[in-house]
């Protein structure tokens, strides 16, 4: 790990000076302005989720509004006995597996379009504006088309086919803005010294491109997973006759009136924070095992 | 290409980018172990010679001859030439002895085998105590050192360099340089240098060439390029010389007269295999720099084979072994005088100051 090491005696040097000037007793009013302004905004941001997964811990006496009556895990419990919630474990289960197919194709699909956009060709333009279309495009209405196009040609909508079209027009020109900000860091010197040692086509690839790009591409795979995960207004009218968790949430929020439904906010939202820790310590791993690797010898 | 020679042959060599023509028709032949540097500004085409010897970039037109055999078409590998890119695309993921093992990785060679052949490659290049760092944790020095030993772990027979020095700061520039000219040696294979720094090519070299707009304006070893310029581009690229222009007064034999519109003559020797030359025409002279002297006016007059030319003193920069007086420009171009430190201050001029500049007639030299 280079970065870390070098940047280090740097780090001990500006901490050095945050401690100097927190010693200093006089701060600028605009700082408390800030500071302000800032903790309002934190406060906005995630207190009303907080309310929410604090009303999920309450006991069976636990209605939909403050204040909260009890504490137990009663609600959770409920969540996964209760077949009245609805069918909230098959609608994860479908939801994890559509977000980690578009999660592949998204990668695949963005790695694919980064090296092909690194040089001009013929419509370049005119590709790069149909993807930003689909981006700008109203998710609901761009949802609707895609199950009337089905309803049309005489297919059966489902969550594995038209709702995986429509999570990929979404997730795709996402994945690929972000690996044009990766590339514009990719020297093709790099390619060049591999094709000049005598690396083949899939060898420069494989051993230059792809290790390289790997912290990029892990940050395309996660943008891909937790944009099709919670994915709600595209999958609407394309999931067909099975609901995927976001649509299933929506549909309990309609005739669900106790505190499960808060319940199984807090549980997503565990499994959102599981998912993006996993691919974090991955990045992290990464890392560790080049520096341990560089110790090693 | 059992035969490994490393000489090369440029014939009719072209290339265009859109409308411009970025080569434009070179011939050269490189001979066998030689160390050649491209020399020219920016935009003149070396390094675009360098990447289609290397293979990276394929001519419009014209022979690329290695060892006799023309190499138009092929990979870099079946070229046998390696290339250190400016930037050293040293492969950030991987560490020293990864990254010189690469080629050798490529091959299918097996690690153990691969690891003992790249750790003799970086003991040649005294980097062994480095081989588990990655590149990101080495100085511009050592990456460089790194980039040389994977171009010539494949044992080249030419290795092929783009700025190879652009890239350190002055002092690391110069201990860099010997150690090119060191491995150069030790490797025994050619090497084709591009560099936009003169004293780079003439303090390397033993053969250089001068371009300018995909051409080659002179080539050949460093002491003839830099001392017998053929024409004015050249002698002020390569710098060390003065160039003055005027018309040509009278030709008479083995020498003419020029006149300039503020000087007085100078006369100039004539080789003999000059192009004919009338009166009347516009001709340029270089003389260097560290064959002028400077004196006082009215001092001890000088021989009448001697030119002389007063100035007045614009600038004056202390070099350290040298000064360098520059003086009004005279006819069309700078005039710069470079005095011996000691024989400068003995009697030392000052900015403003009126003096003669006057050099022996022969040391003039006519420019095509």
């Amino acid at each position: 790990m280079s970065a870390p090491s070098a940047a280090l005696p740097r780090s001990v040097a500006r901490a050095r000076n945050r401690v100097a000037e927190g010693v200093s007793p006089k701060r600028p009013w605009t700082f408390w302005v800030l500071a302000a302004l800032f903790t309002a905004y934190v406060l906005a941001l995630y207190g009303p989720m907080l309310c929410i997964y604090v009303l999920s811990l309450q006991d069976v006496r636990g209605g939909l509004v403050f204040p909260m009556k009890g504490l137990s895990l009663h609600w959770f419990i409920d969540l996964f006995t209760q077949v009245r919630t609805g069918d909230v474990k098959g609608g994860f289960e479908r939801s994890i597996a559509l977000a980690l197919m578009v999660t592949v194709l998204t990668v695949v699909g963005s790695f694919l379009a980064g090296l092909a956009f690194r040089q001009r060709f013929k419509g370049d333009g005119v590709v790069f504006y149909l993807m930003i279309g689909s981006l700008v495009a109203p998710g609901l209405v761009l949802g609707i088309g895609v199950g009337l196009l089905f309803q049309y040609f005489g297919l059966q909508a489902a969550w594995y086919t038209s709702a995986l079209g429509a999570h990929l027009s979404w997730t795709l020109p996402f994945g690929v803005l972000v690996m044009f900000a990766v590339m514009s860091r990719f020297d093709r010197s790099w390619e060049e010294a591999a094709r000049d040692v005598g690396a083949t086509r899939w060898q420069t690839i494989w051993l230059v491109v792809v290790p390289i790009l790997a912290p990029g591409l892990l940050a395309v795979a996660l943008f891909g997973f937790t944009l099709s995960y919670d994915e709600f207004s595209r999958t609407l009218q394309t999931s067909g006759p099975l609901n995927t968790l976001p649509l299933e949430i929506w549909s309990m929020t309609l005739n669900v009136t106790s505190p499960s439904l808060y319940a199984l906010g807090t549980v997503t939202t565990i499994a959102s924070f599981v998912i993006i820790g996993a691919c974090l310590g991955t990045i992290a791993l990464i890392q560790k095992r080049r520096a341990q690797r560089v110790a090693a010898h | 290409m059992a035969t490994g020679k490393g000489d090369i042959e440029l014939a009719g060599l072209y290339k265009r980018f859109g409308d411009t023509a970025a080569v434009d028709g070179v011939n050269l032949k490189i001979p066998d172990g030689a160390y050649c540097c491209f020399l020219g500004p920016s935009g003149c085409g070396k390094t675009t010679i360098l990447r289609m010897i290397a293979g990276h970039e394929e001519p419009t037109g014209g022979e690329i001859l290695i060892g006799g055999d023309d190499v138009v078409g092929l990979p870099p590998v079946e070229r046998r030439t390696a290339m250190m890119f400016q930037s050293y695309a040293l492969f950030p993921h991987l560490n020293v002895r990864d990254n010189v093992a690469f080629p050798l990785r490529v091959r299918g060679l097996d690690k153990a085998q691969r690891y003992k052949t790249a750790d003799a490659m970086l003991e040649k290049v005294r980097l062994t105590e480095l081989a588990d760092r990655l590149p990101g944790q080495l100085s511009g020095g050592q990456q460089q050192r790194v980039a040389l030993a994977r171009a010539a772990i494949t044992e080249p027979r030419v290795l092929l360099l783009d700025e190879p020095l652009s890239a350190l700061d002055e002092q690391l520039r110069i201990q860099m340089r010997t150690e090119l000219r060191r491995m150069q040696r030790e490797l025994g294979i050619t090497f084709i240098h591009v560099t936009h720094t003169q004293l780079e090519a003439i303090a390397l070299a033993d053969l250089v060439v001068v371009m300018e707009k995909g051409k080659i304006k002179q080539a050949g070893a460093a002491r003839e390029v830099y001392a017998e310029p053929k024409d004015r581009y050249v002698a002020e690229f390569l710098g060390g010389q003065n160039v003055l222009s005027g018309k040509v007064r009278r030709v008479n034999g083995t020498s003419l007269i020029i006149s300039a519109p503020d000087a007085n003559d100078i006369t100039v020797p004539l080789d003999g295999d000059q192009r004919a030359i009338s009166d009347g025409e516009q001709i340029d002279v270089a003389v260097r720099r560290d064959d002028i002297d400077l004196r006082r006016p009215g001092a001890a007059s000088v021989g009448a084979d001697w030119n002389t030319v007063n100035a007045r003193i614009r600038a004056i920069e202390y070099q350290g072994s040298f000064v360098k007086v520059m003086l009004e420009p005279i006819t069309g171009g700078e005039f710069v005088v470079y005095m011996s430190e000691r024989q400068f201050f003995s009697d030392p001029f000052d900015t403003g100051d009126i003096v003669v500049a006057t050099w022996p007639a022969e040391r003039s030299r006519l420019l095509a």
